[in-house]
């Protein structure tokens, strides 16, 4: 544990501040150790890329922070805010004011246009774009009135990153957003992460399991068996278009 | 509109065709409600507004013979509103259309005015002259049935002698609603009617001058009816009285009251039936909708839907195919209710119908419906409301599939791949498989419970003509007469067999309880007329004591071995004990049992017969007609095919309605449900099947899958439903019971192949629907997005 963990070097604020987080799934008589008291924080407006190998607990990490899960102990604050304690009813009203998601396997409602996808969003948020503007920022916005069946699955990504940047999000969590796709398509969506990050300020945290795109962020936190191995910062971050992979 | 309610609508449009099966199956459910509740409530409402209008008295009591003035002493008692004596006397009739017997009942009417109670409702004519010993009015239906017309001449016995009558009215009276010859449960307009003279007239053939020997009265507001009773027969005592008695024992208003509370009965129980399969259907396509859609509740709850936001996303799902229902049902149930309200006004006479249904009434069905409904989906809705989003985030574990127990017997190298498949899916969805099998075979149990009535009935019909009253004929005499009558029977030409019986009416008590009916004596050893033991094998009477019919014996709480206190309601009404000694078996009525020499014992008097049964040569019917007309003391004959014919005509016309209503709805509910399952099991496994067709299977073979399961679980099932839709009708008959009749469970082997035909129908047609889906399966749609 480094002492200036708690301040960014620039001296941004930190949103999120773990302290000896852990989660525990037992399983009948199994217990899964998938978090073992991590310590991390992210900062305002940071891009964040998380790795580490399969089963590290990364997800486990995201959804917490995401308020989808709870931890099993220590303590997660968001801002001032212990999430640790929220109820499953303020854990809703945290994650429809400030949280926007971004799967891997996109997650629309089938039944839902791509503008409708991102109107579900929009009605319930206090301050959202309008579903066009959002989708005209991903770049879809001739596709609109397209069913997700008939979007390509690079499209359907970028409905989904519309549906989570539309309420204007606090920070926008992305859990293995182009582990779907092929490259090419999987820097036209990191590209559009990159942007969101950059034109609103979202603090931003995506789980990959491709190094290259690490180049990308800020910093980068490597998870190992459910504590954090280390951080390391970028001193230059390399634009969505120049990785190869 | 909001993306929401978009997402469920289109959701709806995607299951339109099994919405649809379920909103009609809800719509069964409202439209029998409806239907039962509408005719009720209108019956009701009409009898309410007729006995009201028509002064319909509470209280009744006949007897032998009393002074006029002893009326007024009547309405002396605390409680008595208005009193009113008149004469009532049993006759014979002579029509010159018809030369079978008809019997008939002559009321008197006032002298001066319309009766101050029982009012007449004159469809057509007046009301006799005082003056016109020969002018009377007819019960409309009688009138009809033989076609008269105000000025038609007929002739009744009265008292004995034969006289000519003119008719100058027709008419209906709340006293005979249900019109119906003493003895008998099913009407006769053609050989029994109720008429009307001037008091006068009648008092003069019977020496009834300035006597009466019925009174009927009404009770002020807050009398205290059994006080009134027990007053009443004090008085009526010295005079020859039968024990009075209130409106509820009233012969027309009792049939009227069990009618309404059969009526009662059905409303609540189809209802439900029906309400609980279309829950039952709710919960299962609900829940595997729920199931189907976990990815999507957790997204949504992601982005920060609440709990309440998708409760209230899926409750709006099953209101929507619930209020379709109950719309439809309720316009369904208003157009049936006034189909069955027409159908039981052919029966009840009254003079008009007042069809009415309550707005709370169909408002109550409606929330019964959607508290069903809820209740059905409620496991469903709260599943997918509380659904931990992470959770539901990682795909499910692949399914576990074992070797059945079927593989296991040793079968296994006899079931192809395919055939495998198919048990190893059944067994691995052990709870979802027994819940489509529990759901087919509720479909076809509930065509039974719209079919068994109709086979109930005949055996009714059969057993209580067929094995127990087996008389061609029945002669009833005025009054008790000697035994020596049975000779001069026995003496008529055509007349081949001779049983003759003593009728005591009687009030029979045991502790709180008591019951008014008749003890026959019968001869011993009789052919004709025979008790049946509960295996409906004919019983030898015993030598002493009561036979009661079983029905009776739950009335009134006895066994054998116990003993009851009989109040005879004739002659100087001796009030004495006797013990039961056995139960016997009867569908139709209730009543007691001796033997003939036994009763005549018991009443202390010689041998004395009330009728007999006679079989005949049916050649000499005609003459024996005659002959029995003209013997002094024969009050009426009856014919026993007229009976069947009478109770196969009110079957026909009302329980053939009922029987065609309750079977297409059952029949709708069966299909709803096979079709159902089908469509459940193709969107579950299209998936998995259109991969397998990627391998390479062809649509035949992924047919076979998807069918083989159906099949195999509809095959599974109709056993099991035949077996639950007898337990339906068993419960129905429990409920329908009563001591008119009660209906006992037999269903024809026509009724179960029917019921396990429709549901083979169901699933052939289900199955072709679902092959034709097959057939389109778009593979590449299928793989392409991710569940
Ligand atoms: N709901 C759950 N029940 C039981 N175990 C779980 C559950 N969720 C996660 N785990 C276990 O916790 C550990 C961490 O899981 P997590 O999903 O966080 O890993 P990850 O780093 O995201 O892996 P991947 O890169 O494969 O997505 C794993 O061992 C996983 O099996
Ligand atoms: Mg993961």
């Amino acid at each position: 544990m480094t002492p200036q963990i708690d301040t960014d070097p620039a001296g941004k604020e930190a949103v999120f501040q773990a302290r000896g987080l852990t989660k525990v799934y037992s399983m009948g008589e199994v217990e899964v150790q998938a978090l073992r008291g991590v310590d991390i924080e992210f900062f305002a407006g940071e891009f964040v890329v998380l790795l580490g190998p399969s089963g590290s607990g990364k997800s486990t990490l995201l959804n917490i922070l995401g308020g989808l899960d709870s931890p099993s102990g220590g303590s997660v604050r968001y801002g001032d805010h212990d999430l640790s304690v929220y109820d499953d009813a303020a854990l809703t009203r945290y994650r429809r004011e400030h949280v926007g998601f971004v799967f891997q396997f996109y997650n629309l409602i089938p039944s839902l246009t791509a503008r409708e996808n991102v109107a579900l969003v929009t009605e319930i948020a206090a301050n959202p774009m309008t579903p066009e503007e959002a989708l005209a920022r991903v770049g879809l916005a001739e596709r609109m009135d397209h069913f997700p069946a008939q979007l390509s699955g690079g499209e359907q990504q970028r409905v989904a990153i519309a549906r989570a940047v539309a309420k204007r999000p606090d920070v926008l969590l992305c859990d293995e957003p182009t582990g779907a796709l092929d490259a090419q398509t999987g820097v036209l969506v990191l590209d559009v992460i990159a942007r969101v990050n950059r034109e609103l300020g979202t603090t931003t945290v995506v789980i990959t399991h491709n190094a290259v795109i690490a180049g990308m962020a800020d910093r980068v936190v490597y998870l190992s068996d459910g504590l954090v191995a280390r951080v390391e910062r970028n001193a230059q971050k390399v634009a969505a278009a120049q990785l190869r992979w | 509109m909001r993306a929401l309610t978009r997402k469920m609508w289109r959701d709806l449009w995607q299951v339109r065709a099994q919405a649809v099966a379920i909103a009609l199956v809800v719509m069964c459910g409202v439209g029998t409600y409806i239907m039962f509740l509408a005719t009720l409530g209108s019956l009701r409402d009409t009898q309410a507004s007729y006995y009201r209008e028509y002064r319909f008295a509470e209280i009744f009591a006949s007897l032998k013979r009393a002074p006029d003035a002893l009326g007024l002493r009547i309405g002396e008692i605390a409680g008595v509103n208005h009193v009113d004596t008149r004469v009532v006397v049993p006759i014979r009739l002579e029509m010159p259309d018809f030369d079978e017997p008809v019997t008939g009942l002559m009321a008197s009417l006032p002298d001066r005015g319309p009766p101050g109670l029982n009012a007449l409702y004159l469809s057509q004519g007046r009301l006799p002259d005082p003056l016109r010993a020969d002018e009377v009015v007819a019960s409309l239906p009688f009138a009809q049935a033989h076609g008269l017309d105000l000025g038609d001449r007929f002739y009744a016995v009265l008292n004995g002698r034969k006289q000519p009558l003119t008719l100058v009215g027709k008419a209906l009276s709340p006293e005979f609603v249900q019109l119906l010859r003493p003895g008998s449960v099913f009407p006769d307009y053609k050989r029994y009617g109720v008429f009307w003279m001037s008091r006068r007239a009648l008092g003069q053939a019977y020496d009834l001058e300035g006597a009466f020997n019925d009174i009927a009265l009404t009770l002020r507001a807050g009398a205290n009816a059994q006080f009134v009773i027990d007053r009443l027969d004090e008085l009526l005592g010295p005079y020859g009285g039968l024990g009075a008695y209130e409106r509820a024992d009233q012969r027309s208003h009792r049939f009227l009251s069990e009618e309404f509370n059969q009526l009662g009965t059905l409303a609540s129980l189809f209802p439900v039936l029906f309400m609980g399969i279309a829950a039952f259907l709710l919960n299962v396509v609900i829940g595997r909708i729920v199931t189907m859609q976990r990815e999507q509740i957790a997204t949504l709850k992601a982005f920060g839907y609440g709990n309440l936001g998708v409760l209230g996303h899926y409750l709006q799902f099953v209101t929507v195919i619930v209020a379709v229902g109950v719309i439809g049902g309720t316009l369904l149930g208003i157009w049936l209710g006034q189909r069955l309200s027409l159908v039981y006004m052919a029966f009840y006479h009254f003079p008009y119908l007042q069809f009415s249904l309550e707005p709370m009434t169909a408002a109550e069905a409606g929330a019964a419906s959607l508290l069903a409904a809820g209740a059905g989906t409620l496991f469903a809705v709260w599943r997918a409301a509380t659904l931990r989003p992470a959770q539901a985030m990682r795909p499910e574990p692949p399914a576990r599939y074992r070797e059945t127990w079927i593989e296991r017997l040793g079968v296994k190298r006899w079931l192809s791949q395919p055939a495998r498949m198919i048990f190893r899916h059944i067994q691995r969805r052990a709870v979802k498989s027994a819940l489509t099998i529990l759901g087919i075979a509720l479909g076809c149990g509930v065509i039974l419970t719209g079919l068994f009535q109709q086979d109930t009935v005949g055996y009714m019909v059969n057993v209580q003509y067929g094995m127990s009253q087996r008389e061609d004929l029945s002669v009833t005499f005025t009054e008790p007469t000697a035994y020596r009558a049975r000779f001069d029977l026995l003496g008529l030409r055509g007349i081949e067999h001779v049983e003759v019986f003593r009728a005591v009416a009687v009030k029979l008590r045991h502790g709180p309880r008591s019951y008014r009916t008749a003890i026959r004596g019968l001869e011993p050893d009789g052919d004709i007329q025979r008790v049946l033991d509960a295996r409906l094998r004919p019983v030898s009477l015993p030598a002493d004591g009561l036979l009661l019919t079983d029905y009776l014996g739950t009335l009134l709480d006895v066994r054998p071995g116990d003993s009851l206190l009989v109040e005879v309601l004739e002659g100087n009404r001796p009030v004495r004990e006797i013990p039961v000694v056995g139960l016997v078996k009867e569908y139709l009525g209730v009543s007691g049992y001796m033997e003939l020499g036994a009763l005549n014992r018991f009443m202390r008097e010689g041998p004395t017969i009330s009728g007999a049964y006679l079989s005949v040569d049916s050649a000499q019917l005609p003459e024996l007609f005659t002959a029995l007309e003209n013997m002094p003391r024969v009050a009426g004959v009856a014919q026993r095919v007229q009976e069947i014919r009478n109770f196969n005509r009110v079957m026909e016309e009302t329980m053939l309605f009922f029987t065609y209503v309750a079977t297409m709805f059952a029949v709708v509910i069966a299909f709803g449900v096979v079709y159902n399952s089908a469509r459940i099991a193709l969107t579950e496994r299209g998936r998995e099947l259109a991969s397998l067709r990627v391998l390479g299977f062809t649509r035949g073979e992924i047919s076979y899958i998807l069918l083989g399961e159906l099949a195999v679980l509809t095959l599974v099932a109709i056993p099991l439903g035949l077996l639950l839709g007898y337990w339906m009708c068993y419960y129905i008959a429990l409920a329908l019971q009563n001591d008119l009749f009660r209906v006992p469970v037999i269903l024809a082997p026509a009724t179960y192949a029917f019921a396990a035909s429709v549901v083979l129908v169901a699933a052939m047609l289900s199955g072709l629907v679902v092959r034709r889906r097959l057939d389109q399966l778009d593979l590449i749609a299928v793989l392409k997005t991710a569940e």
